[in-house]
């Protein structure tokens, strides 16, 4: 219902394109910090764990740069990431939302003859389902990034070995990156959908707005993880 | 003007309003007192809108609200004003940019028009250099200020007051009831005042409603308030140490 009642006519185009970019700023660019740091220190990781796991003259060393473009393309990056940002955006826009409940700020927009859903909620679903796909880009590249560095930087691997491992079967890895991006794509819509309408419907005061900002990380997280079991179902089998 | 006919409302088992009718006239202060939990709020977000009655009719200027199509009652509500009891400003925009957002929506005005109609409204309600501050930056009376300017902006018809003195010292409180006495005069707006605070009942009490249970209990203004043999009333108004303490010298 919630949804439906987004999809009206805005009352002034203008208006409504700076509060996407605002929103595409907020809730993406705002995000590229924590995604980069912690992308760079996981790749890295994921190149030490699997070259100490895979110590064998039998299998080549560029087994350990395949694994760590495997883990981060298809599980890391959307998956662990959208998780990350349902904890960062999901309780910022849930508290946000909520606030302007109890404060009756939503009220003094309602009265004005403003469609709030549309206003408010319209602008953060659409800036998050074309703005997460790109964060999670940048999220695969500092987490290659920071496997090249560990591989360099602890000998473990040759350098050339990590990076013909992450450039081995180039036709998997378009299809792969776009199993992401759909992916990400839909943990964007649940991650802004769901915080969203446990914002908007807050009532109460401080306390209630605390209540709705961690219902929204929970509720976003678990059924992120069920998307992401059912789309692996349908995308990859 | 605006009427309001007969009207009842309940959420679940507990009636809020019963059978109140009552006529808020065109240029005058009209308020709405009574005890918290009277129903007074209630009553506003029903003739606003935000609330649907069960039964009963809300006319603004004759036209039933209830039975208006939506692109009606969007352009009655861009008739409207409205000051509620926190201020309820945008905390993301400035002053300056909580005033001008209603222009900004419903208007195609220029920036630099839109400027001019913002600061003329700021100065107005005695705000001036705060433009570029943010709700958070300025005082509790100072942001009512600012809500009574967004509030103008548009030239409103109506202008409803959700407890504009609470919160506020006695001092800063007189310069808002006056600031909305005079704001209703000079754009001749049926004005909605809801209070329980007496201060503002003997200043600009023009029109007064008391609700007593849900119920319209009695109607009057703010010299009949200070004689009424009503009961109900009495115990409202003289429930003040200072207010008894002075109808006593009086007697």
């Amino acid at each position: 219902m919630m949804l439906l009642s987004m999809f009206t006519k805005p009352e002034k185009l203008s208006v409504y394109w700076t509060r996407l970019m605002d929103e595409m700023v907020q809730l993406g660019v705002k995000s590229l910090g924590i995604v980069i740091l912690m992308s760079a220190f996981m790749g890295a990781v994921i190149v030490i764990q699997s070259a100490t796991a895979i110590d064998s003259a039998w299998i080549p060393d560029y087994t350990v740069g395949f694994t760590a473009k495997q883990s981060i393309i298809l599980e890391f990056s959307p998956t662990i990431m959208s998780l990350i940002l349902a904890g960062k955006v999901g309780s910022n826009i849930a508290s946000e939302l909520g606030s302007m409940r109890v404060t009756e700020q939503i009220d003094a927009l309602e009265i004005m003859g403003i469609n709030t859903k549309a206003y408010l909620i319209r602008p953060k679903i659409i800036a998050a389902v074309f703005i997460f796909p790109v964060v999670i880009i940048f999220s695969m590249a500092f987490g290659f990034g920071g496997g090249w560095l560990a591989a360099f930087g602890t000998g473990l691997i040759p350098e050339e070995q990590y990076l013909v491992g992450i450039q081995s079967f180039y036709d998997d890895n378009l299809w792969m990156i776009t199993y992401a991006l759909i992916k990400t794509t839909v943990f964007a819509f649940i991650i802004t959908s769901v915080s969203s309408y446990h914002g908007y419907y807050t009532s109460g005061g401080a306390l209630e707005v605390g209540r709705s900002s961690t219902n929204a990380v929970v509720y976003s997280s678990v059924l992120i993880l069920l998307a992401n079991l059912l789309l692996t179902q349908l995308l990859l089998i | 003007m605006i009427e309001v006919k007969n009207i009842d409302k309940s959420f679940g088992n507990i009636q809020v309003l019963r059978d109140v009718s009552f006529k808020f006239e065109r240029g005058k202060t009209n308020l709405v007192i009574g005890q918290s939990g009277s129903g007074k709020s209630v009553l506003t977000k029903c003739i606003i809108g935000l609330h649907a009655p069960e039964n009963g009719q809300i006319l603004y200027d004759g036209v039933d609200f209830s039975a208006m199509k939506k692109k009606e009652k969007k352009t009655i509500r861009t008739q409207i004003g409205m000051l509620f009891q926190g201020g309820a400003l945008f905390d993301s925009l400035s002053v300056i940019e909580n005033v001008i957002f209603p222009l900004k929506m419903f208007t195609k005005m220029s920036r630099k028009e839109m400027l001019e109609r913002a600061n003329f409204c700021l100065e107005r309600v005695d705000i001036i250099d705060k433009n570029n501050l943010f709700p958070s930056e300025i005082s509790g009376g100072m942001q009512k200020r600012v809500a009574i300017a967004r509030a103008i902006v548009m030239k409103p018809k109506y202008l409803f007051c959700d407890e504009p003195n609470s919160g506020l010292d006695p001092l800063t409180a007189i310069l808002i009831d006056n600031l909305i006495k005079e704001l209703t005069e000079e754009y001749n707006m049926t004005t909605v005042v809801i209070t329980h605070d007496m201060n503002s009942v003997l200043e600009i009490g023009e029109n007064i409603m008391f609700i007593y249970k849900g119920n319209n209990h009695w109607v009057g203004n703010k010299h009949s308030i200070i004689t009424t043999p009503n009961k109900e009333v009495n115990d409202f108004v003289y429930s003040s140490k200072f207010l008894k303490l002075f109808k006593e010298k009086m007697n």
